[in-house]
């Protein structure tokens, strides 16, 4: 059910809009999306927005990045080629261990910290060349900017944004994108 | 206000009371004549299949080789069973000062933790002062057990924890005679003294300076401590370093590391804040930390969580090294360890790191009392079996088992530790009143 129309209401002052989040989930209203400057402290609990589960994702890449290490360097250093390096003992991985272990530490924090920060931008869709969606450039500055959707209850839902304290109230056909 | 209930002193007294009788028994049995010694290297090689005795006596053979040839078996079966019957001396006296120096860490590691609060000045831990307070309050008995033990070693007993302090052993050995500038008794009780003098009046000032604050009308009093805790950090970096040559690494004289004073800083850091979170949960479980919410929790246990790791990354930079260049004269330490105490050397890399790593990685997990009460148990057995690895081998050898000896000095100091510490709790009211930032404190969430 996309609503073609959505009620753009504008704060310029993130603990108004805090009220003002809180005032429209009282109300039952469906926030489609909230546009601020800066991280607002608290914005995603108050929306009632799922927490993230990126930190599981970076878990389980770190495992996999141990495991890669470890796959890797025992074929190489013991299966495939064990030749005496500096009578280090490359009879089996774990009498050579203590010389893998930096490796295998930064293999898993590079691929906990990479894979981590590229399911980050898959998510968020963000890439390069992306048109950006702002709806209003003053909420890169100074502003904040709260979506509502719109079901033929144009008038209840304006009358209850100023009563928030909203400065701006507009009222917007969504363009499909 | 809290009040050290009679129960609690009635078990920690209990606890003094079986761990005396425990170290006793350790005492009385440990002395053995050199014909037990023999009778029980002999029982034990028709166990082993003659193995033990064998390769025992290869070794102090090929030792002794270039000496006296026609005496060479007698004297080599004479010198082992008088290897062995002085390390059994020895068990008594290294079980007592493991146990005496792993609680006296504990408040020295809540110490430096309490004087860096201070000193950055953080604005969530206030509410735990009184907390951090009460433990420090056995750094000055402990510290002097400590160094009571460590000089009666060398005094009373036959140089059972120090062979640096025996002058016969001095008088053939080349490389201790050319530490004896800085090894020797005198200068080593001097030296401890020093140290547990500044740390005492550290925490003696501190004190006085938190419980003045209470009932201050400016903030002179927090100033003072700012500036006495930034001095102590100083000071506590330089001391300690120089106490775990002293009091630990000296155990091995003829070997060195240059990591060890921070490699047993970690230790002793992450016991002293382990410590503080079970302590704040036991009050807050009676109903007299209400000030305490779960995010303060959730900061010990992600301090426990990263210094464990921190603990761990000194222990295996120190271990690699050491291990990859094997210069013989560092890589016996390590040897021994591996051959001698696999269990306890391994075993508390799985305590002290695997374990806290993934029970604390959650952060959920980190905010719920049982968990952090199971990590803590469990780093700090770990703690206590680094500390074990470190005095055990070089003390005991391969006579080590943790029993009777063991056991009971763990309970004589758990309970000397638990009476000190509540009973100082028990002399101020829990909550410090008047810190400039003990509102912030107080509404700390995370």
């Amino acid at each position: 059910m996309e609503a073609s129309k959505v009620i753009h209401a504008i704060y310029t002052d993130d603990d108004v809009l805090m009220s003002a989040v809180k005032k429209v989930k009282a109300e039952k209203h469906h926030i489609e999306e909230i546009y601020t400057p800066f991280p607002v402290h608290g914005l995603d609990k108050a929306m009632g927005l799922a927490p993230t589960r990126l930190a599981i994702t970076s878990f389980l890449y770190g495992c996999l990045g141990l495991a890669v290490a470890i796959t890797m360097m025992n074929f190489i250093m013991i299966e495939d080629w064990p030749q005496n390096i500096g009578g280090k003992p490359s009879f089996s991985f774990l009498e050579n261990l203590p010389a893998f272990v930096p490796i295998m530490f930064e293999m898993t924090v590079f691929f906990a910290a990479h894979l981590m920060v590229i399911t980050f931008y898959l998510r968020s869709r963000m890439w390069p060349f992306k048109n950006a969606e702002n709806p209003d450039p003053r909420t890169t500055d100074d502003h904040f900017l709260m979506e509502i959707p719109v079901h033929n209850n144009e008038a209840a839902l304006q009358e209850l944004l100023q009563e928030t304290g909203a400065v701006e109230i507009n009222i917007v056909e969504k363009d499909a994108h | 206000m809290y009040t050290f209930s009679n129960k609690l002193k009635t078990f920690s007294i209990a606890l003094i009371i079986i761990g005396l009788l425990g170290v006793g028994y350790g005492f009385m049995t440990s002395h053995k004549s050199f014909e037990e010694v023999e009778t029980i290297l002999a029982e034990e090689a028709s166990h082993h299949g003659g193995h033990g005795e064998e390769a025992a006596h290869g070794e102090h053979a090929a030792e002794t080789a270039h000496q006296d040839g026609a005496h060479e078996v007698v004297d080599a079966h004479k010198e082992h069973v008088e290897h062995v019957q002085h390390q059994m001396a020895n068990r008594p006296w290294a079980a007592l000062y493991v146990g005496a120096f792993f609680f006296f860490m504990i408040a020295l590691g809540v110490l430096a933790f309490y004087a860096i609060q201070w000193a950055s000045q953080a604005g969530w831990s206030p509410v735990l002062f009184r907390v951090m307070e009460a433990i420090t309050a056995y750094v000055l008995p402990g510290g002097l057990i400590v160094l009571a033990i460590a000089l009666a070693s060398g005094t009373i007993g036959h140089y059972n924890l120090f062979i640096w302090m025996n002058p016969d052993v001095v008088a053939h050995d080349k490389l201790i005679q050319g530490k004896a500038g800085w090894l020797n008794i005198g200068m080593f009780a001097l030296r401890g003294l020093i140290f547990i003098a500044g740390w005492a009046l550290y925490r003696h000032f501190s004190r006085k300076f938190s419980l003045a604050q209470d009932n201050a009308e400016d903030d002179k009093n927090f100033k003072k401590s700012f500036r006495w805790a930034a001095a102590f950090l100083v000071f506590y970096i330089y001391s300690e370093s120089m106490m775990s040559w002293d009091w630990i690494m000296s155990v091995d004289p003829h070997w060195f590391s240059t990591l060890f004073g921070w490699y047993v800083f970690a230790s002793m850091f992450v016991s002293g804040i382990t410590v503080i979170a079970l302590i704040t949960m036991y009050l807050k479980s009676k109903g007299l930390m209400e000030f305490v919410n779960d995010s303060h929790l959730h900061d010990l246990a992600k301090f426990m969580f990263a210094i464990s790791i921190f603990w761990t990354y000194l222990w295996f930079s120190q271990f690699m090294l050491i291990w990859y260049s094997n210069i013989p004269e560092e890589v016996t330490y390590f040897i021994t360890r591996i051959n001698d105490y696999k269990l306890p050397f391994f075993g508390m890399l799985a305590l002290n790191f695997i374990f806290p790593l993934l029970i604390l990685m959650n952060s959920d997990y980190k905010r719920i009392p049982w968990f952090i009460v199971m990590a803590g148990v469990v780093i700090l057995f770990g703690h206590y079996l680094d500390v074990f690895n470190m005095i055990m081998p070089a003390t005991v050898g391969d006579r080590w088992f943790i029993g009777v000896p063991e056991i009971g000095a763990i309970l004589l100091f758990a309970g000397l530790f638990m009476l000190v510490t509540f009973t100082a709790l028990s002399k101020a009211p829990l909550l410090a009143k008047r810190n400039p930032f003990i509102k912030e404190s107080e509404n700390f969430h995370y």
